[in-house]
This record gives C-alpha cells, structure tokens and sequence, in this order.
C-alpha cells in the first residue's frame, strides 16, 4: 500500500472540495444558521455517512467540512493534542479530500476542530472552533426517551437536571460531574458541551469566537454565537467550580493549565503534563529563552 | 520519563500496511478473488447488501474481501460509498406478486395458487459438516430444477384480505420519508419504520424478534409467505412520462399473518408483520416482520410494555453501522475526561476522610469530657 499523504494513492478524483457535495452542504449550513439563531438549540439535520465511523468524530467532520474554505487553516486536537492519533486521522482526512492549509498551533488556525477540550489559548472573532459531539442531550442520562426530552427543552423544564445536581451534593458534598458538566446558554436552553472537563466550561462563556457542535450519530448541531452568555449549572451556596489536578506541569510548569497524569512506573510514580501540547510547547520555548537572555 | 505520543502518523501508516499483510494472509495460497466471493459466498453478499443498503453485488463482495470478512466492516464501506452517490429520483413500487420466484413457501395453506416451492434452502438439511467440501477441485452436478410458477403469484395475505380476514394497509400516495436524508424523529412513519428495519443489524432484529415469541411482546404469528427472487425496477423519468425498467433486484419478502383481537370500532382481525430485504434473506426478513408487527402495537391500541414495542428503543439501536462506531469509540482517548473523573473522585474521598476524623474527633472528645466529669 502506498502511503496515505502520497497524493496519487488519495483516491479522491472523484470526490467534491471537502468531501461532501454542495448540496449536503447546503443542508448542513442552514442547520448551522438556525443553531445560530437559537444558540444551545438542538437542530436535527440529515447527517450522512462518512468514511470515518459514527463516535469517531463524523458530527465535527461534516459541520467543518460544510464551512470549509481553500483558504482556511485547520487544527485539529483530540484531548487538547494534535498528535493523537485520532486527531491526526482527521486532520488527514482533510488534507487528502480539501487540501487545505492546516497548523498545530491554536493562533494561526482559522478553524480549530476539537474533541474533549478548548485551547488554553483564548480563541479570537476570526476563528471558529467545531467541537465533536457524542451525544447532544445533556439530558440523556436522566430521560432517554427524545420524544420527551424535546417536550421539556420545548418548556424549558430542567428540574430533573437540578434534581440529579441537588442529589450529588446531598450524598457526596460535592457535585460529582467532572466532564460533559451541563451549562445554561443564553438563559434559555440547557446544552452540553459536549465531554470537555468542567474546567473548560468558563471559556465558552461569551467566547469572541463562534463556537459550533456536530453530533454525526444522533444526527443533530447546535452552536454559541459570538459573547453569548454561557452558565454552569449550580447552587448559590454550592458555586460552579472547575478542577484541574492540583500540580504544576512538568515540563513547562504552567500552573494554570488543565494538565494529564501521566503513569511513569508500577510503583505509583506518575507526573502531569499539559493536555494542550501546543500551549506547553510554546511556553517551553518561552522558558528556554528566558533562561539563555 | 514523559513518554512522548509523538509518532502517531507513522503508527498509523505501519498499522494499516500489516492490515494489509494480514489481509492477504499466506501469499502461497492464490488470492481471493472478488467474483469468487460473490459467486461463493453469497449470503455474506446478501447480508452486507442489505445492511450497507445498497443493491450491488460486486462492491459488496468487493467490501467484504477488503474487510477480511467482517460483515458489519463491509455493511459500513458499502455505505460509506452509497451516500456519495447522485440520487435521480424513486422507482415506482415493486410488485412482488410478479416476482420470478426462486423460492415461496407458506406455513398457513398446504397448497396454494402458485404453488410451494423450496428452492436453495438450509431448511431439512442436517447440519453434519461435509468433509467432501474439504476436498476441493470436485464439480458438482448442478441440481434438478422444476419450471418456476409463472405469471403473478398472488400473496397470502391478498387472499385473506379479499375474505375480509386480514386489515387492509392504509395506501398513501405521498412520497415516504427517508432516514438517509431527514433524521429520524418520533412518532416515526410505517414507511419509515420499515426502511431503518430493513437496513438494521440482522442479529439485533433476529433477537428482538425472537423476543416477542417468548413473550414480550407477544404477537402469535403465522408465517403467511415467504418468497424469494428477483423483481423488476421501474422508474419514470419526468420527460417520458411513463415507467421504463431499469433492472432487476434480488429480494426477500416475508409476510407474517398475526393475529388480532379487535376493538370498538374494528372487528376481529388478522394483521399483518411486514419484512422486505436486499438479497437471499429469510432470518432477517422474518426477525424484520415480527418487529415491524410489534412496532404497530399504539396503532392497533395494544399495551406497550416489550422492549420490541418500543419504537424509540428499536428504531434508535437497530443499525450496526451507528452502533459498531460508539461502542467501538471508547478505543479512543479518553484521558481528559478520565482525567477530570480522577481528581473529582479523589476530592471527594478526600472531604469523605476529613469529615470521618471529624467524627471521631467529637466523639474522642465527648468520651473525655465524660471521663473528666466522673473524676
């Protein structure tokens, strides 16, 4: 087999600019419109099959490759990494059916698709950022019928949301959310962010960048215009609180960043490092000249 | 030491070039050939046609010699092709009482107008492994053939209508939804009911069928009819004005008769399960039909209470391709999530530990104010 960036082997003559035709474009555009036009609302859309499988990302491929131009810069990360290999199967893929210019770094990309977190980095008015969705309910886990979960988003009811974060604080002290954490977008409807830690979820908050969600299996987007106010769900006396492991990165000691841990032997060693590998490789640049001046 | 995830891209390439090698297998054998998997394997064909919800024997084999014989592999690049392709517009309906029948049988008659004829079944074969098969190389004789019924055959289910006993479908004229364009959504359509059966997963229509024979969701069929064989696609382009036969397709019809007790404004009835797939399908048409007559238990004012009745349950689980992709996701990394479930998990033992001294603190401290007061 020839290799898969060998451009004779792309095996994509026959196929449109970003893959998809104009038509199903088209579709996926006026979805994208509506979900702006009524941020955190889930608009059904006729998602296609793609080449990648359903849970791999199919929901963020389409709505970038609907918005895609020749003259785009496209990063791609999957667990704030651009080199995952999920995120480089991506980033591939669009390269092999667009062509398109791409970058790992958060400042030069016009578009940025992500799965599992925001850059640290805060994102721009120019740039938009397509977060990759599992499953857009965020009341899935508390009723699975879409019928009804529908009914209530239609009148606003999201006591049982309020409930099941109530329970977690009765039982643990704590509300016990860690990630997917439910927020409240421009006052009206509940959404989620799809499962990005809790720490990330302030950054959506009247973000300058226009923020889109694909969910290619449950077939539905939505989206946050630009600045939208975006809330995590809590309690007066039990406020909204991000985690992040309580350490310093070791390799760029950024004490702010959300960090991995990372196992280094059987005898509980372990160390935490940035998740986002592009911001920790520009402040390892930044600290080593730092040191040489 | 930090291990570097560096090296990805090239992890990928290495992996999918052994995929290939292994695909292969023993290069001192010949290789597969693709007519050879379409001649000789030709249910597997059928399976992946009606799963990939595309009539094409030749890519679906294709498929399946690229998948190394993973079916629901195959299902999913024979769709993946499928929804590239320019659509031209809906064939009229095809007439399965004009089928050229290979195979037709009914458990409810002993004869019929048309006849029963067995055709290439499995059925009444004893299931001992043919070690002749082994020794390859033998011709065999190809079998006896009766002449096929000719002319229409009508459907069982015809006949008991024109009786009385078997519900009338309602017939709408209006072009029926198509989950591959719109989404589903709920309460879903007959039309489309039927349309995500008969692409759905052939294990999970054959189990949730089976279901309601143990009793959830019990329908007490019958098998009206099976038939199986080609039927001619007709299409009528805007500017002839007229249907012209485009082709034949290969297909298999079951129609379950059921039984029903009536209601107020019905009388007592038969009704029908309906089962239509790509290719030589029996286990999937008939799994395809009890589901379909469970689905119709609101409309026929039946207790929902089976998982099978459970439009929303079935509808939204059935197809291999949407399911294979998220369960197989969880290949994927997760360490951001897992990560953020770590430190919430230690947080919260952490306050669990602190309030238990706390506890014991306080009672330490009311045992000594109590010895204090004895002194």
């Amino acid at each position: 087999m020839t290799g898969i960036d060998d451009p004779r082997a792309s095996g994509t003559e026959g196929y449109n600019f970003a893959y998809l035709d104009e038509a199903t474009k088209r579709m996926i555009r006026r979805a994208i419109l509506k979900a702006v036009a009524i941020p955190g609302h889930q608009i059904p859309f006729g998602a296609r099959e793609m080449p990648l499988p359903y849970g791999w990302g199919t929901g963020g491929i389409q709505v970038t490759a609907a918005i895609l131009g020749p003259a785009d810069v496209l990063k791609v990360i999957d667990q704030g990494a651009d080199d995952t290999t999920n995120a480089i199967s991506i980033r591939r893929f669009f390269t092999r059916v667009a062509g398109v210019a791409t970058t790992e770094s958060t400042a030069e990309a016009s578009i940025i698709q992500t799965r599992h977190r925001i850059p640290e980095k805060a994102l721009r008015e120019d740039q938009v950022i397509v977060y990759q969705v599992p499953q857009p309910e965020p009341l899935s886990k508390l009723e699975p019928r879409r019928a009804e979960t529908e009914r209530l988003h239609a009148l606003a009811d999201y006591g049982l949301m309020h409930v099941r974060l109530y329970e977690d604080i009765a039982r643990l002290g704590h509300i016990a959310k860690a990630y997917d954490y439910p927020v409240m977008v421009n006052g009206r409807y509940l959404m989620s962010p799809s499962p990005i830690p809790a720490f990330d979820n302030p950054k959506m908050d009247r973000m300058p960048a226009l923020q889109l969600f694909g969910a290619g299996r449950e077939k539905r987007i939505y989206a946050i215009p630009p600045y939208t106010p975006v809330r995590s769900l809590d309690f007066e006396d039990h406020p909204f609180r991000p985690i992040r492991a309580p350490h310093a990165c070791a390799l760029c000691g950024s004490t702010e960043s959300y960090l991995d841990e990372v196992l280094t032997d059987d005898a509980g060693g372990r160390m935490f490092v940035c998740s986002d590998t592009d911001y920790c490789g520009e402040r390892q640049v930044a600290v080593a000249q730092e040191a040489a001046e | 030491m930090y291990v570097a995830v560096k090296g990805g891209g090239r992890a990928i390439s290495a992996a999918h070039a052994w995929l290939d090698e292994t695909r292969r297998g023993d290069t001192s054998l010949p290789e597969l050939t693709v007519a050879q998997v379409e001649q000789q394997m030709g249910l597997a064909v059928d399976r992946v046609m009606a799963e990939g919800s595309c009539h094409d024997r030749f890519l679906a084999a294709l498929a399946i010699k690229q998948a190394k014989g993973d079916l629901i592999e195959a299902a999913f690049l024979l769709r993946a092709y499928r929804t590239t392709l320019v659509r031209f517009g809906a064939s009229e309906p095809v007439e399965t009482s004009a089928m050229r029948l290979r195979r037709r049988v009914s458990a409810t008659y002993k004869d019929l107008p048309g006849g029963q004829v067995l055709g290439p079944t499995f059925d009444y074969t004893h299931r001992l492994l043919d070690f002749a098969l082994a020794a390859e190389g033998e011709a065999r004789g190809e079998g006896p053939q009766a002449p096929a019924p000719v002319g229409e055959v009508p459907r069982v289910t015809e006949l008991l209508a024109r009786e009385g006993l078997m519900q009338r479908e309602a017939t709408d004229d209006a072009e029926p939804g198509d989950l591959t364009r719109q989404p589903l959504a709920f309460p879903a359509a007959r039309p489309v009911r039927l349309q995500n059966l008969a692409r759905g997963d052939e294990g999970f229509l054959l189990a949730l069928g089976y279901s309601t024979q143990r009793g959830y969701g019990s329908n007490h069929p019958f098998v009206g009819e099976i038939r199986v064989g080609h039927v001619a696609v007709e299409f009528t382009p805007p500017e002839l004005g007229f249907a012209i036969e485009l082709g034949e397709i290969a297909i298999t019809e079951c129609q379950m008769v059921n039984q029903f007790k009536g209601s107020r404004t019905e009388p007592a009835q038969f009704t029908r399960g309906y089962g239509l797939v790509f290719g030589h399908g029996e286990r999937r048409a008939m799994g395809m039909a009890l589901v379909d007559r469970a689905l119709r238990a609101e409309e026929l004012g039946e207790d929902i209470a089976a998982p099978a009745q459970d439009a929303e349950f079935v509808l939204y689980h059935s197809d291999n391709i949407e399911a294979t992709g998220f369960v197989e996701h969880l290949k994927l990394p997760h360490y951001v999530d897992f990560q953020s479930e770590l430190e919430n998990l230690r947080t919260i033992r952490r306050s669990a530990v602190a309030a238990e001294a706390a506890r014991d603190g306080m009672a330490e401290a009311a045992r000594d104010g109590t010895a204090e007061a004895a002194e």
